[in-house]
């Protein structure tokens, strides 16, 4: 029995290891590596030290990119789980309470269903929707559907709207993922203490503050560090739906979308994998802040 | 209760870290893009060669197989597959030819130029194509040299380079020696629905006062008078801005431009123009085009919705399913700016495109350079026509031929510009990083108020940003 043990972990493990080893780790020492080169995708390779780091500082475009990542950081993971919440919490307890029962608003078995919908779609196929709907003349669906006196907004072409246009269309993608697993979470939450609640008076608001947020507080912080970590990457929406690609005039940028565009089309691959150790600092600095909140959160409860 | 919180805390636990994982997944995909770093530099790849004769001036191995891959756009492969493999197979019935197409030629190429075993001839095109300077100055193309002199495969008494066009080899070469092949022939200028124009009663401008003329007409009659696409083609806009600009100085300020020399951009020509386009952008665009791409604004055109567009020839072919009868494409020079422009208002921009080349580091280069001089015979030239209604830089190759209208209209205004036809600009397809801040600055200037000092101000920042950055290869041209 114990003889058996280790070969058998071995064996499971060897090939995720190698896989993870090939694909992840080597491809990020390479990344490291080129950051201190001028490589431009072809042939010698030539270091450079720190000069793409400096470029970098004084990339104004970087800056931008960077701003519009934050900008997501902070606005996705807010919006799409306060309104997964708010749709769980009516799918699941919003109803009336027929015999002590908490239940659902009517029909939202089918709710659930269908606010699922969008997480089957391919992110390139919900980009390709949303520009339609997005798009600037009265052919577009939001702006067709405004009388023809009014003049068309401009959507993805008026650089102070762009990037709240992509973070819509990241939230319309996510959101019913965060409902399910939010539903998920509140049919763990005993009927009793709802009962209990509901027989003290207390009121659905009362019921959604003080006893659904704090006993699914873990599975928010879970969607938290994914919804985060999906706001350091947009690059499917934003290299689809936008004018120019980034544009106009860099209004959407991210970091993602200039590491692709540095590597593929401008040739400089050092410069590229620059971009990339950094958005990998970011994304290590992220996800170590969010266990650490996390840590201190369980020592607590 | 306690029992229920410590197994949420513990599935909680493994998906944070899970998460986190996630996160740490994205960064390496930049690592993985550019796998195989420094590879294909080596030369030991055995590479295939015959003996050169009369028949075989290449020196191919009539045994060994050439693989080649065409990019799959706007041109379609049929050209490749019906007219120019057979045509390859009927002199060297032994070699076997290897074909692919694809739509990301860089996503399938460019790996496989740096693990040292590309396909021997590629058609480098597409919005997704290889940085086409920094392929020669790795030494990944093959010089052309012996291919231009070479005899003609189907024009007896002359070299290949004899049947082309003027401009057609110095378009692909770098630094004085030529490495692509650029195939097809494009006229630029402003295309219009011609029976639309017969029907209203409008004439063609010359002159920027008719034009702007023109223009006021059009827009009471209801039709936005001209635009572009700004969400994905303002480079035809640029296009359009440095044609003007050649006009009223000469080709020289596109050299200029190409050359990264300072102050090119704030040139008096460039400004004017920038002027000139500004007001039409203030006056006559439709602000919502900037939200849109080429496909929708060449199907308003097709709709009599937009009377101007600046485009190449190619227009014609990419909106056959879409043209309805009522619809004749014909094509015009850009009118003269100023009364003391340098060219005359019939003067256009014509130029050679679509990049063929052999890889220098295949199996067999000269077999790739063998298949593109079959591509430069007149009869596959004709063939080319015939299946795009593109015309190819083969000199006469589809003269007699009778063509689309707006094909022959592209032919009458080549014919009319006689020796004023110039090849324009290179420093797109060198500098696609300036490339970049192009057709974003041609937006703003178009849909943004028309500030022509800002324009060319930035365009001259961006130029010797350029200039000073030692990770970007340079190249000159006279």
């Amino acid at each position: 029995m114990r003889h058996g043990k280790y070969p058998f972990i071995i064996g499971f493990l060897v090939v995720p290891v190698a896989l993870y080893c090939t694909f992840v780790v080597a491809a990020y020492l390479q990344a490291f590596q080129l950051s201190f080169t001028s490589w431009s995708g072809f042939g010698a390779i030539k270091y450079i030290g720190l000069e793409n780091f400096h470029k970098l500082w004084n990339d104004d475009l970087f800056w931008k990119s960077l701003r519009h990542n934050l900008f997501l950081l902070i606005l996705l993971p807010v919006v799409t789980v306060a309104l997964a919440l708010v749709i769980a919490f009516l799918l699941n307890v919003g109803g009336s309470s027929r015999g002590g029962q908490t239940r659902g608003v009517r029909g939202s078995k089918a709710y659930r269903i269908i606010f699922f919908f969008p997480q089957l779609l391919a992110l390139a196929i919900v980009a390709v929707i949303f520009q339609r709907v997005f798009g600037p003349d009265k052919s577009g669906m939001i702006n067709g559907l405004f009388p023809d006196s009014w003049d068309n907004w401009l959507f993805l072409a008026d650089e102070r709207w762009a990037m709240t246009c992509i973070l819509i269309v990241l939230i319309w993608q996510a959101v019913g993922f965060y409902v399910v697993l939010f539903s998920a979470g509140m049919g763990s939450i005993p009927a009793e203490i709802y009962e209990a609640a509901a027989l003290d008076g207390a009121s659905r608001i009362k019921l959604f503050f003080r006893i659904t947020i704090p006993l699914l507080w873990g599975t928010i912080q879970v969607a938290w560090v994914y919804l985060g970590i999906a706001a350091f990457d947009a690059f499917a929406v934003v290299n689809i739906m936008t004018v120019d690609r980034g544009g106009p005039n860099g209004a959407t940028s991210v970091l993602s979308l200039m590491i692709w565009r540095n590597t593929f089309e401008f040739s400089q691959v050092g410069y590229a994998s620059a971009i990339g150790v950094v958005l990998f600092f970011l994304t290590l600095t992220f996800a170590a802040l969010t266990l650490r909140v996390t840590r201190r959160e369980s020592l607590e409860a | 209760m306690t029992e229920i919180f410590k197994a949420a805390e513990v599935d909680r636990r493994t998906l944070l870290r899970r998460a986190a994982a996630v996160g740490l997944m994205a960064t390496p995909a930049v690592g993985l893009l550019s796998a195989c770093v420094g590879g294909g530099s080596d030369d030991n790849t055995k590479q295939s060669t015959g003996t050169k004769s009369a028949d075989n001036p290449l020196g191919i191995d009539p045994k060994a197989g050439v693989e080649i891959i065409i990019f799959n756009g706007g041109l379609g492969t049929a050209y490749a597959t019906d007219v120019d493999i057979p045509l390859f197979n009927k002199k060297w019935p032994d070699a076997k030819v290897t074909y692919s197409n694809t739509e990301q030629i860089s996503t399938v190429v460019q790996p496989r130029i740096n693990a040292g075993t590309p396909p021997d001839m590629i058609n480098n095109s597409g919005s997704n194509l290889m940085d086409f300077g920094a392929i020669v100055k790795a030494g990944q193309a093959a010089d052309l040299t012996d291919l231009f002199a070479a005899p003609s495969w189907d024009v007896a008494g002359k070299t290949v380079a004899d049947t082309l066009v003027p401009g057609a080899i110095q378009q692909g070469t770098y630094d004085g020696k030529p490495f692509a092949m650029n195939y097809s022939f494009t006229v630029f200028g402003l295309w219009y629905n011609k029976k639309l124009f017969a029907t209203k009663g409008w004439t063609v401008p010359t002159t920027w006062a008719d034009f702007t003329a023109l223009c006021d007409k059009i827009k009471a009659a209801g039709i936005t008078p001209f635009g572009f696409a700004g969400a994905n083609a303002s480079y035809y806009m640029v296009r359009a801005l440095l044609t003007s600009a050649a006009k009223i100085g000469t080709e020289q300020c596109l050299k200029d431009i190409d050359n990264l020399k300072p102050g090119a951009w704030t040139a008096d020509p460039i400004m004017k123009a920038a002027q000139a386009w500004g007001e039409i952008g203030n006056k006559y665009i439709n602000k919502t085009y900037l939200g849109l791409r080429h496909t929708e604004v060449q199907l308003q055109q097709d709709q009599d919705k937009l009377a101007f567009y600046p485009c190449g020839s190619w227009l014609e072919n990419e909106q056959s399913k879409d043209t309805p009868p009522t619809f004749e494409y014909a094509v015009a020079a850009y009118p003269s700016v100023t009364t003391s422009d340098q060219l005359p208002a019939t003067a256009i921009n014509a130029a050679a495109g679509e990049i063929y080349f052999a890889a220098a580091k295949g199996k067999n280069p000269q077999g790739g350079k063998e298949y593109i001089r079959g591509m430069l015979s007149k009869e596959a030239a004709l063939g080319f026509t015939k299946l795009t209604k593109s015309l190819t830089v083969v000199a006469g190759a589809a003269d007699g031929q009778t063509i689309s209208p707006g094909l022959t209209s592209a032919n009458d205004l080549l014919g009319k510009a006689g020796k004023d036809v110039f090849m324009g600009y290179l420093f797109d397809t060198w500098y696609k990083k300036l490339d970049d801040e192009s057709r974003a600055a041609a937006n703003d200037l178009m849909f943004k108020g028309g500030d022509a000092a800002k324009f060319c101000q930035r365009m001259e920042a961006a130029s010797q940003a350029v200039a000073k950055d030692s990770s970007v290869t340079k190249f000159t041209r006279s």
